[in-house]
Order: structure tokens, then sequence, then C-alpha cells
């Protein structure tokens, strides 16, 4: 079996022994900056919107649930099992399918819809980035199969960065077997380098930040 | 395969089109790097890279120590840990799952490990159907051809060309807009993706602390591929392991800068083991295969050791002077450019293509761009050293005869062109193949002092590739 050989292939290259301790891990310094509430969200917004991703501020969850009731209207749209999207009342929009809990169904229902409409667990708004951690709540597909994305985000879930993320989850896996970020509609510049939306992914990304 | 590399090499300078796509490309895809690594929009950029290289180096130096904390946790997860040293024996594990689970369709995501190993070849060769993802490597993958880069596969091929694969391979009406392209790819492989019961992807980082792999990329397809089908099998060089969730803090910042200009790629998927009690999707099979394939001879030696912390960013292709006049088919494997020009001869054995690390004008441009800092100029020298004494003990001179030949026009062309921001004009002594054979005699006091001589003395290009364009 190649395990071990390889095992010791690498030990004897290296000059090492079978569970010799090593040195400490050299540091890396996260740095999370003081930024005031509106100078993220402000950022968030902007950083969405230079993606060609559209990024709305409503000051309630009642406004939340009214514009996603605009967006999906005449459309079908599957939500995730996020008890704030239940909060706001999108979960209970006529035309949204949601509570789905078995995969095969998720699938076909993901497959066949024009949106998927989730929450976000965090966001990043020095990337305008979409945290979004696989589990009882959230699922992978939701945000993944239809054409279209809306991620209902209150504002307190907007972090500075990459930094703040690690320092509040240094070990993301203990809860969840996937963690997706989320920078954008999915994009290709396969064909001369040409920017193409949507390949596989949503081509389009809202972000509707709540508060 | 010298007599291959020198034809491939001609027949790239030979070809117009070929000259200005490369050469737009990867011009665009180094602007957008010094854009957004440039001093005021991301001041700690030096930093990030010491970081990075520090966090490397630890890894690698510690290598098993980390191999075996990753295998714990993925197994910890309810994962499976799969060492591999060479391609057979990563052909064999993926054959042997699929015929125990009845599987006959496999969506793969981007890998250049699996490339490393023919694996959609070897699969295929036994009655498997192993499907492309990636817009550029299925256009590749239906064209039967090897990735022209590590980021962009298929960036030498035209909206064109694209469209003539797609009619012949896929039997759909002929369509050259390179967003309808894209919507007839996204049908198709929507489909696989579906119906697939194993996704293969590769891994940009394993992630020791967690038993957790990264996946990095724009299109979505890396998601499908692990999220869609019961059984995900990630496809990883030992060597990407690195010891704690928390680094990805800094190789985030770095890989998609370095890539393609992106503050983060699209989509990064942190995946630790199958789906967990409560989560409604995700595969119920989680493997990651650990491969070798000459890896390990890397090891010994503490600076080519440094070959391995790459995180395949593609940044030294697009740095590269020579790279951006041969092309990524010129190189005589998966691997191109710089990084390939340092890591097949080791994984190889110098002998395979001798003329290799002589395919660089030293110039440091790809060392100046790394995000992890290899001294890739400093491992060249070492490499042409070896050559020559692999040279001394075969007994014969054809080997450094072919590798002075590249090293002479590699010397006398494109970089001094780059240097004066112009469009190499190398072309017109490439078309007639006069520059084979014509070695300046500065060679005869070794690549170094050739270089050193040559380099304050830039000839000037008769013609620039612009004007020929416009007088073709
Ligand atoms: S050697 Fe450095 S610059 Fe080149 S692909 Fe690897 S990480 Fe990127």
């Amino acid at each position: 079996m190649s395990r071990d050989n390889i095992l010791h292939k690498v030990r004897t290259a290296l000059g090492r022994s079978a569970g010799q301790a090593v040195a400490d891990v050299p540091p890396v310094r996260l740095r999370v900056p003081e930024a005031a509430m509106e100078d993220r969200i402000a950022l968030m917004r902007s950083r969405v919107e230079a993606l060609a991703g559209k990024a709305v501020r409503v000051p309630t969850m009642d406004a939340a649930c009214e514009f996603v009731a605009a967006a999906i209207a005449g459309k079908t749209a599957v939500a995730s099992n996020a008890p704030y999207l239940e909060e706001c009342g999108i979960a209970r929009l006529p035309g949204v399918r949601t509570g789905i809990r078995e995969v095969g169904e998720l699938t076909a229902v993901c497959a066949q819809v024009d949106i998927g409409i989730t929450s976000a667990d965090y966001a990043l708004s020095d990337t305008g980035t979409l945290v979004m951690i696989a589990g009882p709540a959230e699922s992978r597909l939701v945000s993944l199969l239809p054409p279209a994305h809306i991620a209902v985000v209150p504002r307190e879930r907007i972090l500075t960065g990459l930094d703040e993320l690690f320092t509040i989850l240094p070990n993301p896996a203990a809860q969840t077997s996937s963690m997706v970020l989320i920078t954008g509609p999915s994009r290709t510049a396969d064909i001369e380098q040409i920017l193409v939306r949507g390949v596989h992914g949503p081509g389009q990304v809202t972000v509707v930040i709540v508060g | 395969m010298s007599v291959e590399f020198d034809r491939k090499i001609h027949d790239t300078l030979a070809d117009a089109n070929l000259q200005l796509a490369i050469y737009t490309a990867t011009g665009r895809l180094k602007e957008k790097r010094i854009e957004v690594t440039a001093d005021n929009v991301l001041p700690d950029y030096q930093e990030l890279r010491t970081q990075a290289h520090a966090l490397k180096q630890h890894a690698i130096d510690n290598l098993d120590h980390y191999l075996e904390e990753f295998e714990r946790n993925v197994e910890a997860y309810g994962g499976k840990v799969v060492y591999c040293k060479d391609a057979t024996e990563v052909s064999d594990f993926v054959l042997d799952l699929a015929k125990r689970r009845g599987s006959k369709l496999i969506v793969k995501s981007k890998s250049m490990t699996t490339e490393e190993v023919d694996l959609n070849e070897r699969l295929e060769h036994h009655g498997l159907e192993s499907v492309e993802t990636d817009l550029g490597e299925y256009i590749l993958q239906l064209a039967h051809e090897k990735p022209y880069h590590i980021v962009a596969p298929a960036l030498h091929k035209t909206r064109y060309d694209v469209a003539d694969i797609f009619t012949k391979e896929l039997h759909v009406a002929r369509e050259t807009v390179p967003e309808k392209l894209t919507l007839i790819a996204r049908g198709v492989l929507r489909e696989k993706f579906l119906k697939a019961d194993i996704g293969i992807s590769g891994a940009n980082f394993l992630i020791a602390d967690s038993g957790a792999v990264a996946l990095i990329e724009n299109e979505g397809n890396a998601r499908l591929t692990t999220s869609a089908p019961k059984i995900h099998i990630a496809v990883a060089g030992i060597e990407k392991v690195i010891p704690r969730a928390r680094d990805l803090a800094v190789f985030l910042k770095l890989l998609a800068r370095s890539a393609t200009g992106q503050l983060l790629s699209v989509y990064t998927s942190f995946l630790a083991g199958p789906r967990r009690v409560g989560e409604v999707d995700g595969p119920e099979e989680f493997y990651v295969v650990l491969l070798d394939n000459g890896r390990t001879k890397l090891l010994p030696d503490r600076s080519k050791r440094e070959s391995l912390y790459c995180i395949r960013c593609g940044a030294c292709l697009n740095a590269c002077p020579v790279y951006r006049k041969i092309g990524g088919h010129s190189f005589p494997w998966v691997y191109s450019g710089p990084i390939g020009a340092i890591i097949t001869p080791q994984f190889m054995g110098v002998s395979h293509e001798p003329a290799l690390p002589f395919a660089s004008s030293l110039c440091g441009a790809c060392g100046e761009v790394c995000p992890v800092k290899i001294d890739i100029p400093k491992v060249l020298l070492e490499l042409r050293s070896d050559v020559k004494k692999s040279e001394a003990r075969e007994g014969q001179n054809r080997i450094e005869k072919l590798a002075f030949r590249i090293f002479a026009w590699v010397m006398t062309h494109p970089r001094v062109y780059e240097l004066a921001g112009r469009m190499a004009a190398s072309m017109a002594p490439a078309g007639d193949g006069k520059w084979i054979g014509s070695v300046p005699a500065p060679l005869s006091v070794g690549p170094l002092k050739a270089w050193l001589s040559e380099r304050d003395l830039p000839p000037s290009p008769s013609k620039s590739f612009r004007e020929m364009w416009r007088n073709r």
C-alpha cells in the first residue's frame, strides 16, 4: 500500500522520523480593522455592484419581504430553510417553495425554478462576499442551481473581511461539511477573455441588506 | 523530445494569430494583477507574500506531520484519504470505486493534478464517461488538447475555433458569440451534473487542522461537481497541505489577485467530509486522493524543495517573456511557463527535456510576481547545472547542444522587446527557421556570463509584431 511508502519517502527526504514534533506554525496576523456599520454597508454595496451584482438596502424585515415579493413576481422561486427568511415572511410568499429536506426533491426543484432565495451566515464587505454555511438552514444547491440568487442578510452579519471571518470562525469544519464564499455572479472568461456571466452558477446575484 | 520542443516553438512563433492571442491574454492578466496588488490597494501585499512563503516552507519541511494530521481529520469527519504513488494508482482507485458503485458518468472540475496523470483518458479507456466541466477545459476535452495555460486553459482558442469544435462535437447550430457558446456548454453540462454519480475535483489547498479541501473557481462547476453527485473525490498533490484554516486568510488574498486580478474568485469552497446529519444536500461519500507522482523527489534538496510551494496561480507564465512567445503547448508536459520549466525536469528527470531549464532569460520576472516567493531563477540555474552533470555522465554533448540552442534563441529574442514595451518581433527570424543554429559567440563562456554580457545590449527589433500584423 502506497500510504506508508510515500510517508516513508517524505520522512527520509526531509530527515524526519515518524511522529517527530514540529516547530510552531509561523504566525499569521489577522487584522480586524475598526469599521463603522454604515461604512461596512456602503463598501459591501459598492463591491457587489462592481462585480455586476445588485445590492439593495431596506430598512426592515417587512421591506425585505416586499422587495423579494416584487423581484419574484411572475417567476418561480425556492427558498432555503433559513429561519431568517421565515421571520421576514419571505418563505410564505406565493410561488415560493421552501421547507425541502430531501436531497432528490431539492435538486429537482432547484433545477427548475428561476430564483433561489437564501440568507447568509456572514457577508464580507471588503470583497462583497456572501458566506454560506451548509446545515439545516442553508443548503448548497439553492444558491447554485437557479439562474438567479437573492440573499437576504441582516446588517449585523456584515464583517469587514476574511481576517474577521477566520477570527470568528477559526475552525469552520467543526460546524459544517461545506462553507462557500460567494463573490459576485458566476463568470467565465475562457473564450477570448470575454467576460460571460452565469456559466454554471447564478448569473444574477442580489444582496438585500436589512437594517 | 527535443526536436519536438524545437518544432513546437517554431510553429508557435510562425502563427501570427496565436502570437496575438497569447500576447493579449497574458498582457491583460498581467495588468490586472498589477492593479490589485498595488501599494495603495493592498498595502500588506509584500507581508502577505512573506507569510505565504513561511507557511508553505513550514508545511513542506514538516510534510509528513501535516499529511497525517490532515488524514486524521478527514477521517474524523467521515471521509477517506487514499495515497497514490502514480497515475495508475489514481485511475485504479477511481475505476474500482466506480465499479463497486455501478457508476458510469463522472463530472470533473478543473485540476492540473488530474491532467498530470491523464485521468480522463484512463477512465475513458475503461468505458467510463468523464466530462470536464470548466468551460475552457471542456472546450479542450472536445478538441482533444491539453491546457495551454494553468489558469486560462483555452487561451489559444478563438470564438471561431470554439464554434467549430461545438458544431462538430455537439452537433449544434453554429454560434460564434461567446455568450451563446457559453449557454450551449451550460445546457449540455447541466444535464451531466444532474446525472453523474461521481464528481472529481482538484484541490487548491488541503487544510490539515480541518481535514478540508479548499477549491477556488469562478464558474460554479467545482461547486456543482462537489455538491450534486453522491460521491466526491478530490485529487491533490501531497504538497498542497497547509496547517490551519486561518492560513487561508493569507492565501486567498494572494491567489485570486495573482491569478486573475480579482479580490477573491467568485466561489471559494471549503469542504470537510461528506454531508452531515441535518444537512440537506452534498455528497454521501468523500475521498481525498493524495498523489506523489514524483513530488517526493523534490524534497531532499532545500532550495529545489521550494518548487513545491507553488499555488498554481499562473502569474509567472503571464510575466514570462519566453512563455509569452513560445506559448503553453511548446512545453513538454502539462505545466508550462517558468513553473513548468522548474517542475517538469524534477518530476520527470532532467534528460526528459534538457532544454527546458534553458528556456529562460533569467530576467527574474517570475520570481518577482510569485505570490509565495519561489526563487524560480535560482532553481533554474541549479537545474542547468544538473543538465550539465547528466550530460557529462552520459558522455555526449547532444543534450548540451540542444539546451544551448534554446538558450541562444531566448537570449537574442524576446525579453529585449518586452522591455521596450513593444510586441515582440521575433517572427521574421523564427519564420524562416534561421534562429536554429545561430548561436552567438558569448555562449562559449557559459550561460550566466552570456546573459550578463548581453544584458545591456539589446538588439533592436527590425519590425515590431504590430507592424507585421498591419502589413501581413
Ligand atoms: S510558481 Fe509562483 S507565480 Fe508561478 S504559478 Fe506557482 S505560485 Fe504562481
